[in-house]
């Protein structure tokens, strides 16, 4: 098994804020992310596909297919959007980097034909990043 | 379609601290051949980068596995205050009986960060320097 994995980046606003809390459990809970003008960040996204190369091509899959599917599915929804306000698939979610990666996983999962994917990693910031695999994944290799 | 999907969460955390690689077990000699320049009686120090990763459940009140200012309080009391701007083997107790390699860094860490209450601990990855990091994920 080859892993392969693709970077990209995209920048969007957003703010931390669930109706159903007080003003206070807002910002106790969610403290400068609850600032309702919202902040943003340039998130990293790293997409990783296993599979076998192909004997013919020698790839898992054409990079210029994966690069494709990232900017449909990713870059042209989120890139430059209020993602609590623009993007359909975080409605009524808090748009932390959990349900960001989360979502970004439902959306590139079905579209990657040739291997499988994964792992989404999606940092936020240097310092904080969400990863998703899908449950029993094989540990090692294309883990960390 | 999110059923069976696994979540973590991973912090990086610095802290910068001293150590001098020396065992009780071994010869002088055997020491100096061991651990080269890291056995300087004087001791020498790193900037030590420290990722903890945690899963669990996102929460759908508030989509979050735990909420940082939590984990980093956490890793603050229990790893940032014990290490930073200390001298591994003279003020943490775990090191006076065992060498203070990156390895043993990592289960230290690992052994004290295990208890955080609101997340599942996954793994400890510590950069030693720029060049070479460690990982412990537990037993």
């Amino acid at each position: 098994m080859v892993y392969l994995t693709r970077k990209m980046e995209f920048s969007a606003s957003h703010l931390y804020h669930n109706p159903s809390f007080t003003p206070e459990e807002n910002r106790r809970i969610f403290g400068k992310c609850n600032n309702p003008h919202g902040h943003g960040h340039n998130y990293v996204l790293e997409v990783t596909v296993a599979g076998e190369p192909d004997p013919q091509t020698g790839m898992v899959l054409d990079l210029k297919e994966l690069k494709d599917i990232l900017q449909r599915e990713v870059t042209d929804r989120m890139d430059h959007r209020f993602l609590n306000y623009e993007v359909r698939e975080l409605n009524g979610q808090i748009p932390t980097c959990e349900n960001i990666a989360r979502a970004i996983w439902n959306l590139l999962e079905p579209k990657i034909k040739r291997g499988r994917l994964h792992r989404i990693r999606l940092y936020e910031t240097p310092d904080l990043f969400v990863d998703c695999y899908r449950n029993g994944a094989p540990k090692g290799a294309g883990r960390g | 379609m999110s059923k069976g999907l696994k979540i973590e969460l991973t912090r990086r955390y610095r802290f910068a601290a001293s150590h001098r690689l020396h065992s009780e077990h071994l010869t002088k000699d055997e020491n100096e051949r061991f651990y080269g320049k890291c056995n300087n009686p004087y001791g020498h120090g790193h900037n030590y980068v420290v990722e903890v990763s945690v899963s669990g459940d996102v929460d759908p009140a508030t989509g979050m596995i735990a909420n940082l200012a939590d984990l980093d309080g956490f890793v603050e009391r229990e790893v940032i205050e014990a290490f930073d701007c200390r001298n591994l083997n003279e003020e943490v107790p775990a090191f006076r009986e065992r060498v203070p390699t990156t390895e043993n860094l990592c289960m230290e860490v690992f052994s004290r960060l295990r208890q955080f209450p609101k997340a599942r601990l996954e793994r400890i990855r510590i950069e030693e320097t720029g060049s070479n990091s460690f990982e412990y994920a537990g037993e």
